[in-house]
C-alpha cells in the first residue's frame, strides 16, 4: 500500500473538511460582504455620528492580524462571560475581518465616483436607500472586483488559522491524516491541491465577472 | 498578567520582527530575480514559475508552514523550527512580491528604454541605471502593503511551536488563567508594528508622487 493509497483512504475526512472550509468561508464571505456594504451605506452620510467608530473599526482590523482576533474572541471572550464554540468565534472573526476589509475596498472605489450622477439622482427623487442599492453599490462591485478577488482569496487562506481553535477545517484533515499515519507529504499535498482548486474557480468567477464589466464600460478600472 | 509577562511579550514581538524582517528581505529579492526570469520567457522555466506563483498565491500559510515542516525530514532534512517558519512566509511573500516586481516592469516607460538603447547602453546596463531605480520607488507602495501581510500571516510560525507574539500569550495565560489581558497586550504590539509599517507606506506613497511627475 503506497502512501497515497493511505490518503485515498481517508478521502472522508479531507471531504468533511472540505465541507467545513467551504461552508464556513461562503457564510463568512456573504456576512463580510453584507457588512462591507452596511458600513460604506452608513458614511455615506455626511453628518452621521457612527463616522469616527466605524473608521475606527476599520483601521484596527486592518491593523490587526487575523489569529489575534479569534483568539480574542475564541480564548479571550469566555472571561467576559461569553463562551463560542469554534467553528462560531471562526465564523463571526472572519466576518468581522473581512467585512472591515470589503467597506475599506468599496470606500476606496466610492471615493472616485463622481458626484454628478448622485446629484442627478436626488433631483430625480431617489431616496438614498434606494439610490445606493440601485446607483452606487453595482457601480462598486463592478469597479471594485479585482480587489474583491483578491480579498477573497485572502479571506479563504485566512480559514487556515482557524485550525489553531480546533475548527475542523481542511488544514485539520491533513494534520490529522498526516499524524495518525504519517504520511505528512501526501496529505499536504492533496489538500494544498484543494485550497488551489477553490482559489481557481474564484480567479475564473472574477474573471467572467471582468468580462460582464467590459460589456457594461468599465474598462478603465 | 503582571510585570514580568511583559518582558516574554516583547521577546515573542522580536521573534515575530526578526523571522519576518529575514522573510521580507529574501522575498523581496527573490521576488524580483523570479520576476525577471518569468519576463526573459525561458520556454519551460516561466510555465513552472507560473504555477508556483499561482499556488503560492493560493495555498495558506497555516497550512504551508505545517507542509515544510512535517515533510523536511522525510525528505532527510533536518529542519530547524525557525528555517522552516522563515522558509514558509518567504515562500509566499515571493509569489506576491514577484507580481508586483513584473507589474512595474511592464509599466515602465517605453521611451526611456528607447532612449537608453539609442545611447547605446546594453540591456543590462539600462536596467540596473534607468529601469531599477524608478522599479524600486514605483513598486515601494506594493511592497509595504505586501510587508503588512506578511507580518498580519506571521502567527502561522507558531503552529510549529515558534513562541512568537500570538503564542507568547499561551503561555501568559498557562500561567494567570487570564487570557484576555495577554492577548489584549499582544493586540497593542501588532498594531504598532502594522502601524508603523503603514505610515512608513504613506511616506513612501508621498516620494513616490512627488518622483513621478
Amino acid at each position: 500500500m503506497t502512501n497515497w493509497d493511505i490518503v485515498w483512504d481517508s478521502r472522508d475526512l479531507l471531504w468533511q473538511g472540505f465541507l467545513n472550509t467551504l461552508s464556513l468561508f461562503s457564510v463568512a464571505i456573504a456576512l463580510a460582504f453584507l457588512l462591507g456594504c452596511l458600513i460604506v451605506y452608513r458614511l455615506e452620510d455626511p453628518k452621521t455620528r457612527w463616522r469616527l467608530p466605524l473608521r475606527s473599526f476599520i483601521d484596527i482590523m486592518r491593523m490587526l492580524p487575523f489569529l489575534v482576533l479569534v483568539y480574542l474572541l475564541y480564548y479571550g471572550l469566555p472571561s467576559a462571560g461569553i463562551r463560542l464554540e469554534a467553528w462560531w468565534a471562526g465564523l463571526i472573526g472572519l466576518t468581522f475581518y473581512h467585512g472591515a476589509y470589503f467597506a475599506e475596498i468599496l470606500r476606496g472605489c466610492r471615493v472616485t465616483l463622481s458626484n454628478g450622477q448622485i446629484e442627478a439622482a436626488y433631483a430625480h427623487g431617489f431616496t438614498p436607500s434606494r439610490m445606493f442599492i440601485r446607483l452606487i453599490l453595482p457601480q462598486l462591485m463592478i469597479q471594485a472586483r479585482p480587489l474583491i478577488g483578491n480579498q477573497l482569496v485572502y479571506a479563504l487562506k485566512d480559514t487556515a488559522f482557524l485550525f489553531i481553535i480546533t475548527v475542523k477545517d481542511l488544514t485539520w484533515a491533513a494534520n490529522s491524516i498526516s499524524a495518525t499515519y504519517f504520511v505528512p507529504t501526501e496529505a499536504f499535498v492533496a489538500v494544498i491541491g484543494f485550497y488551489w482548486l477553490i482559489s481557481l474557480v474564484m480567479e475564473m468567477a472574477i474573471r467572467y465577472a471582468g468580462r460582464f464589466g467590459h460589456k457594461r464600460g468599465f474598462d478603465h478600472v | 498578567m503582571d510585570a514580568s509577562a511583559w518582558p516574554m511579550l516583547l521577546e515573542g514581538a522580536w521573534t515575530t520582527l526578526w523571522i519576518s524582517g529575514i522573510s521580507i528581505a529574501i522575498g523581496i529579492i527573490s521576488g524580483l530575480g523570479i520576476a525577471l526570469l518569468r519576463i526573459a520567457k525561458i520556454p519551460v522555466l516561466e510555465q513552472c514559475l507560473v504555477l508556483y506563483i499561482s499556488l503560492g498565491r493560493a495555498t495558506p500559510l497555516v497550512t504551508l508552514t505545517l507542509f515544510i515542516f512535517l515533510t523536511a525530514p522525510s525528505l532527510g532534512l533536518n529542519m530547524d523550527r525557525s528555517l522552516a517558519g522563515i522558509l514558509a512566509l518567504s515562500l509566499n511573500t515571493t509569489a506576491f512580491n514577484a507580481e508586483v516586481w513584473r507589474g512595474a516592469f511592464n509599466n515602465f516607460s517605453r521611451d526611456q528604454r528607447e532612449a537608453a538603447m539609442a545611447c547605446g547602453m546594453t540591456s543590462f546596463t539600462c536596467f540596473r541605471r534607468i529601469m531599477l531605480p524608478q522599479m524600486v520607488i514605483t513598486s515601494l507602495p506594493g511592497l509595504v502593503n505586501e510587508m503588512s501581510f506578511l507580518i498580519k500571516g506571521s502567527p502561522s510560525i507558531a503552529v510549529i511551536g515558534i513562541v512568537d507574539l500570538t503564542r507568547v500569550t499561551n503561555r501568559i495565560s498557562a500561567v494567570t488563567y487570564e487570557p484576555l489581558p495577554p492577548i489584549l497586550a499582544a493586540a497593542v504590539l501588532y498594531m504598532a508594528i502594522i502601524g508603523g509599517l503603514i505610515w512608513l507606506q504613506r511616506i513612501a506613497e508621498r516620494h513616490a508622487n512627488r518622483l513621478a511627475i
